[in-house]
């Protein structure tokens, strides 16, 4: 579903990205995990394009995320966002939050995708706060929401910038469900976390991020456990 | 009006009026003989017209200037547009020009170079108030554009909303409610800034009470009236401000 091919990033002098090759499966669920500074937000952010590559390419669904000729806001309605910051919109609703993009973007009439904002807020537990405002929300709630709006837009993958990072350390779990809950339905995951619990938990893939290079990579069990680099066990041993 | 002639003709043969008979024949002679306050009621007609029209010219360049140079400086890199390059120069220019020249040297420019054929002299006052006021309001929006969080327009993109409904729905509204104090203040400045237009002929407040003083030689009341009337206008005019932003600050309470 994505193809990634030698993917380079430079701010000025400084690389970031040094050539990231892999390949994402659909329904897989892909943590990227790695000290910070290593590159793992800008490859994220790289994929739908928020940074734009100094070179390499992203094939996703099979067209070049990087031809100028691409509709790029088209290949992002297939491709949801959820950042560690929500970056939710203060001036609207929750409901308005959840169904300008659907509407905007002549996915579906404005009742249809108000309908379906309602269920998706049901399956979160927060169908009591459509109509409330950003500012009234708790941080987890926040993210739920950011998470729901996403998938307002029916994506073929779902990307995750460290969404627990700025939660209160007891609302990680109730967005930790949420997305447990989607990985288990089958929807294709790409997640930058910390939460190393929830990459050896639900990942189907461990991808540890290194100096821009994908240093290592692998089914959860034996990357946590079984670690080769030694740069991996020294990360390791000081985040576990 | 009987009591304002016997007085007069006191005053005539020169005989001392008291301190407040000399206030009634002035305050008589600047607002209500020959139906004077009538003259100050057209000037606040065209002083309001000249304002909306300034401002309306002033917000609509504004935003359009703003927008433009904002689009400029945000362009990914490798899809620079020229045409965008093109516009950002000249509005560059036209904010140099406007904000490094005075405005009643503006006024004068306009009135008896460019339009000195015209004889529509409030419509000149207005389209140059306007054009002067929307250099600084563009910079009053540009700054509250570049004030609200980059993740906004960030997460509008990642939803495959275009660039221009990103602005128009996330961006614009936050960023209004963010320089509506600044814009209020800019606005202010406008509806006093129309005074200026009579120095090319623009027939509004200060024209016609300069026209009373030149029959009755007192200058006193109507200039403190001129001076009154502004200053309800704009207490007005802040009072309104006041609401609206009210109104907006509607998705602040938690």
């Amino acid at each position: 579903m994505i193809d990634v091919k030698d993917l380079r990033k430079q701010f000025g002098d400084h690389v970031v990205l040094n050539g990231i090759s892999t390949h994402i499966d659909k329904g897989e669920c892909v943590c990227i995990i790695g000290p910070s500074g290593s590159g793992k937000s800008t490859f994220l952010r790289c994929m739908n394009l928020l940074e734009t590559p100094t070179s390499g390419d992203i094939i996703f669904d099979g067209v070049s995320m990087t031809d100028p000729k691409t509709d790029i806001n088209r290949m992002r309605q297939k491709m949801g966002m959820v950042f560690q910051h929500f970056n939710l919109f203060p001036n609207m609703t929750v409901l308005k939050n959840m169904t300008l993009a659907p509407v905007r973007t002549n996915l579906k009439i404005r009742l249809e995708a108000e309908d379906q904002a309602m269920a998706l807020l049901k399956r979160v537990g927060l169908e009591d706060k459509a109509d409330a405002y950003p500012a009234q929300l708790s941080g987890g709630q926040k993210q739920r929401v950011a998470i729901v709006r996403a998938l307002c837009m029916e994506p073929d993958v779902m990307l995750f910038d460290e969404p627990t990072s700025a939660l209160d350390p007891e609302m990680v779990g109730e967005v930790l469900d949420v997305m447990k809950n989607l990985a288990r339905a089958g929807m294709t995951m790409v997640v930058v976390t910390h939460e190393m619990g929830f990459a050896r938990e639900v990942s189907n893939r461990v991808m540890f991020l290194d100096e821009g290079v994908i240093a290592e990579e692998g089914d959860p069990r034996d990357l946590f456990y079984h670690p080769k680099s030694e740069r991996l066990q020294s990360f390791l041993s000081k985040v576990l | 009006m009987e009591w304002f002639e016997e007085l007069k003709a006191l005053a005539k043969s020169g005989q001392p009026l008291t301190f407040w008979q000399d206030f009634y024949v002035k305050f008589y002679q600047a607002f209500i003989e020959k139906d004077r306050w009538q003259q100050y009621l057209n000037g606040v007609g065209t002083t309001l017209l000249v304002t909306a029209l300034a401002l309306l010219i002033g917000v609509v360049l504004g935003v359009i200037v703003s927008v433009v140079r904002t689009a400029y400086d945000q362009q990914r890199p490798g899809h620079r547009n020229p045409l965008l390059a093109f516009l950002n120069a000249i509005f560059r220019v036209y904010v140099t020009v406007i904000r490094g020249t005075p405005m009643m040297v503006q006024l004068l420019v306009m009135g008896l170079v460019i339009f000195a054929s015209s004889k529509e002299f409030a419509m000149v006052g207005a389209l140059t108030l306007g054009i002067n006021s929307g250099a600084y309001t563009s910079e009053i929006i540009r700054g509250g554009l570049m004030s609200v969080d980059i993740g906004q327009m960030e997460a509008g993109r990642s939803l495959g909303l275009t660039y221009t409904d990103t602005m128009v729905h996330i961006i614009i509204p936050q960023a209004v409610k963010a320089i509506l104090p600044a814009l209020g203040n800019e606005f202010i400045v406008l509806l006093k800034d129309t005074s200026m237009i009579s120095v090319i002929g623009g027939k509004e407040l200060v024209y016609f009470a300069r026209g009373v003083i030149s029959r009755t030689y007192e200058p006193m009341f109507p200039f403190l009236g001129t001076a009154l009337i502004y200053l309800i206008l704009v207490m007005l005019f802040t009072w309104l401000l006041g609401i609206f932003e009210r109104r907006l600050r509607a998705s602040d309470r938690r």
